[in-house]
């Protein structure tokens, strides 16, 4: 705080801030390489828990009814989600506009009991067999406001005279959306995909509700563990799920640096013609 | 993700039709009534209608039939015909089994003193990337946005092998020989704290990332230009301009915190009592699912002024960021 | 009179004063209202065929409203639009034969130059073959072949701008619509992207309608400009006239620099008016104006049509009088004075140095005469 610069305290407090948020995270990821089966011991290194996990079925399976179920969920959501964004964005006036916005951002600080809760009791009150099918549906349902926002945010910032030259070039509405719009406002789009999956793959509450005989997901199966006591098989599955999630972020954000790298280097080829 | 968040409260009323008609030409019609209608009605079926559902169920006598509640759903006429038969049971039972009441208090004090810690935690952290070069910040958001697509449940877990009286600190602490018996800090509310902090700071910081880093460091400069210490200068420019921030960070980290699960039930032990947890023993355990529901009511209406008043807070920097 | 000799300084070219002349843009009595806010006030306005028309007003006043409504982006709230005699109400932007080039110029960003200007060809069902070919001739109207495969991000701003350009008129509209074409562009680049424009104007023969804040740019390019203020018209005339008889003291203030000499008429004939203003200074005009009000009448005229000079003029009594050099900006071309009268009035004067070094050397606290020629300026009544 003392001038302009970037002072030892502001270093200090960011360099705390960020060893307590990765440093349980390392520690996790080290004792699944332990030899020992007390978690907390050093034993030497090892890969016998991630061996042992390749041939526990019940986790495999868990592990695949939550990819279909993440897969299929991230997709409608994105789809919703999108189209919610629009209505928000270019529909200033409408009736009902305040409860649907309120509908749209709630969900986003909901308690998860509650939405998981809710969600439950709709399903039984219809009379549907609880299974993939309506986990899926719960969670189209809390992530499709994630990617509400996501895309609202771009389309507040999206030049609208883009659109407008389209039509002035002969363009009909819908035909300006699909070759304008969208292509422009994807890699929003893009991005909130990629949250609504990763939400998905997350959930232990809505899923634990909304699921039925059959339909574990990972996230419950690790939690019944969990339950059981700290074992280095659960610190092997964990390893496994932060370094597939590690490696999509730190692609995706190295894919985009460059890009974004490459255009800076355009622009100034361009103003040096 | 955070600063977008909800334009909350609309002032404008809603006009009798659904027309757009400043609006020109763009998906108009049809097309655009689509892209209305479909997120509305999903919305409304999957996400108000359950609320009406589970209000309706906690107003109904426990049975012990499956599924545990007399359904209520027959048709207009049954709905009438049951609407005197609504009853408040659910709720007197509540009140009269302190136990509840002391999870409402005992979540919300939690809560609260988690988001203090937070805001203690995250205020300095994100004050120190606001204020690092330009250059690095998007490294530094991105670092702090990461663990957040990392799965919570992974992330509480890893505490559990912290905390516990043969965990790693416990460990680091004997061999450093400040301490010479464990501590114990997991099943306490310490580790609850901790499970919070930590899974919510992403959540805390960037909010106050993003109100301190718009913030012109001339303004500091020319308080203290005008004879006001650095420690001055923070208080009466730096911390009431980040206030925005403040607000929308301590409120995205009390309202959930406020309803969390996993987190007291893995951390806290047995003896802690958090209405989340509660709901779901409720639910899962004693499978009295109206007391659940009536549980769950009281809850949303316990969140409604909180997340009213990060509504507006996010409304306000929305329509200071245009 | 005075006024109706400026007229042929350009081209040949005034439908206007032609009353056969069939208009080709009207905007009769057009309201355009947001909630309370009245951007546009029952405002006519007549456009003729290749004209070279220009919209010129401060940010609010309502000019690029008038765009957005020919271009069809806003309906007005009364009032019609006729184009080509047809009335274009409900008639929506991707149907109107007029295309716009946008003040951000709107360049699709991820598409290349090509396909860019490509874009309205193809939605009009062009063969493709034709589609290239039309494609490459505006290309090298604009002089930007060998960049047709970048995207808009590889190319500067010049360059951005006219790709906006050979985009809107690729499609060969009626009129196209043009705001603040050049506003993002520097100085320079900016003087000579003018002269383009009127040259592509010129052998395209298409209406060009432009908005723009700045009045130099409306100086250099438009047949006529309509003077905007709060919705309204001010004044419409070739540059000449809103230069040098401008129709009001707005005008008169809102283009270039002015004098102005709040006055009352003594005398007044067919052809002179003689004028007092305060007590010392008598001005007798050749352009005494057609009004018959007679008290707080203004008189107007530009700094650079008042002589500064330490002699005094041969004729006194007559437009000059006395005062004292108050401030001085050298400009390098020109030296502006502002000189105190006796009376406490400030006459602004700009002295065009015509020499490196100045015969009349002044300084500031100079006495000085300031001196003008009987058709230097113009009276106002409004």
């Amino acid at each position: 705080m003392n001038g302009g610069g970037w002072s030892r305290f502001n270093i200090a407090s960011v360099t705390a801030g960020f060893a307590f948020l990765y440093l349980p995270i390392v520690l996790l990821i080290i004792y699944s390489f332990n030899a020992s089966r007390l978690v907390t011991v050093w034993a030497g290194f090892s890969t016998q828990w991630y061996v042992t996990l390749w041939h526990n079925q019940a986790l495999l399976d868990a592990a695949w009814v939550t990819l279909r179920v993440g897969l299929v969920s991230a997709t409608a959501a994105t789809v919703l989600g999108t189209m919610a964004a629009l209505a928000l964005t270019r529909y200033t006036r409408f009736r009902g506009r305040l409860l649907f916005s309120g509908m749209v951002f709630a969900p986003l600080v909901m308690p998860e009991v509650i939405t998981g809760l809710s969600l439950l009791l709709l399903f039984v009150a219809l009379g549907v067999d609880r299974g993939m099918m309506t986990v899926t549906l719960a969670h189209i349902t809390f992530s499709m406001c994630f990617v509400a926002v996501v895309v609202q945010s771009r389309l507040l910032t999206f030049d609208r005279s883009l659109e407008e030259a389209a039509m002035d070039l002969g363009a009909t509405p819908v035909k300006t959306f699909f070759a304008i719009t969208l292509p422009v406002i994807a890699p929003a789009i893009i991005s909130g995909w990629m949250l609504a999956f990763t939400l998905s793959l997350d959930d232990l509450v809505i899923a634990s509700f909304t699921s039925g005989p059959g339909a574990t997901t990972l996230p419950m199966k690790i939690y019944s563990q969990v339950r059981l006591g700290v074992t280095p098989e659960i610190n092997a599955i964990c390893t496994i799920l932060i370094a597939i999630v590690a490696t999509g972020v730190l692609i995706a954000s190295v894919v985009n640096k460059r890009r974004e790298v490459q255009r800076r280097r355009d622009e100034q080829a361009a103003q040096r013609t | 993700m955070t600063q977008s968040f909800a334009p909350g409260a609309d002032p404008a009323t809603p006009p009798p039709a659904a027309t757009s008609s400043g609006m020109h030409g763009f998906l108009r019609g049809l097309s655009g009534k689509l892209v209305i209608i479909v997120p509305y009605l999903w919305l409304l079926v999957f996400f108000l209608v359950p609320f009406l559902i589970v209000a309706k169920i906690s107003l109904s006598e426990t049975a012990t039939a499956m599924p545990p509640y007399q359904p209520t759903f027959d048709g207009l006429t049954g709905f009438l015909s049951k609407l005197s038969s609504f009853s408040f049971d659910n709720y007197l039972w509540l009140t009269e089994d302190a136990l509840y009441f002391k999870a409402y208090v005992s979540s919300v004090v939690i809560a609260a003193i988690s988001t203090v810690l937070t805001l203690l935690v995250g205020y300095p952290m994100a004050y120190g990337m606001a204020r690092a070069p330009t250059t690095i910040r998007p490294t530094l958001v991105m670092l702090v946005i990461l663990p957040f697509w990392t799965s919570f449940l992974i992330r509480v877990y890893a505490w559990i092998g912290i905390l516990k009286p043969e965990g790693l600190l416990n460990q680091f602490l004997l061999w450093t020989g400040v301490i010479d018996t464990p501590l114990v800090i997991l099943n306490t509310h310490t580790a609850i704290f901790i499970g919070i902090v930590y899974s919510y700071l992403p959540f805390m910081v960037l909010p106050l990332y993003a109100a301190l880093e718009k913030m012109d460091h001339s303004l500091v400069e020319a308080a203290q230009d005008l004879g006001c210490t650095p420690t001055g200068a923070f208080w009466k420019v730096t911390f009431p301009l980040s206030r925005p921030g403040v607000i929308a960070g301590c409120m995205l980290v009390f309202i959930p915190a406020v309803g969390e699960f996993v987190i007291p039930d893995l951390l806290g032990g047995s003896q802690t009592l958090m209405i989340g947890r509660t709901l779901w023993n409720e639910f899962f355990s004693n499978r009295d699912w109206p007391v659940a529901s009536a549980v769950a009511v009281i809850l949303l209406l316990l969140l409604v002024i909180p997340i009213m008043i990060f509504q507006q807070a996010q409304a306000k920097t929305q329509e200071q960021g245009r | 009179m005075a006024v109706k000799s400026l007229n042929s300084i350009r081209r040949n070219f005034s439908p206007w004063t032609d009353p056969a002349a069939k208009p080709y843009i009207q905007f009769e009595n057009v309201t355009k209202q947001f909630g309370d806010f009245t951007a546009v006030n029952n405002l006519s306005l007549t456009i003729y065929e290749r004209e070279f028309y220009a919209l010129l007003g401060a940010s609010g006043c309502g000019k690029s409203t008038l765009l957005r409504m020919l271009a069809g982006f806003d309906e007005p709230t009364s009032g019609r639009i006729l184009l080509d005699g047809q009335d274009l109400r409900g008639v929506p932007p991707h149907k109107r034969p007029v295309n716009m080039m946008f003040q951000s110029y709107a360049l699709f960003p991820h598409m290349t130059v090509e396909k860019n200007i490509a874009f309205g060809l193809k939605q009009e069902g062009m063969a493709s073959a034709d589609i290239a070919k039309r494609v490459a001739e505006m290309l090298k109207l604009v002089k930007l072949e060998q960049f047709a495969k970048r995207k808009p991000h590889q190319l500067s701003g010049g360059q951005r701008q006219r790709v906006a350009l050979a985009r809107s008129v690729a499609k060969r509209p009626k009129v196209l619509l043009l705001d603040e074409p050049l506003g993002a562009l520097d100085k320079k680049l900016r003087e000579e992207t003018q002269f383009e424009l009127m040259d592509l104007q010129q052998d395209l023969g298409l209406t060009f309608v432009v908005v723009t804040h700045d009045q130099e740019e409306a100086m250099t390019m438009a047949d006529r400009i309509a003077i905007l203020d709060k919705g309204e018209v001010m004044q419409v005339a070739t540059p000449q006239e809103i230069y040098e008889a401008p129709g009001s003291r707005f005008v008169a203030n809102f283009v270039g620099s002015m004098n102005l000499f709040e006055g009352e008429v003594t005398r007044r004939d067919e052809t002179s008016a003689d004028i007092q203003i305060g007590p010392d200074l008598l001005i007798r005009t050749v352009n005494p104006g057609n009004s018959e009000r007679k008290a707080g009448v203004n008189y107007a005229v530009r700094p650079e049509k008042i002589r500064v000079s330490s002699k005094k003029p041969e004729e006194t009594g007559v437009n000059s009088a006395q005062g004292e050099i108050f401030d001085i900006a050298y400009l390098g071309d020109v030296t502006n004075y502002n000189v105190k009268l006796d009376d406490g009035r400030i006459v602004k004067a700009t002295v065009i140095n015509s020499n490196r070094l100045a015969e009349d050397p002044l300084t500031w606290g100079d006495r000085a005469w300031i001196s003008f020629k009987p058709d230097a300026g113009i009276v106002l009544t409004r």
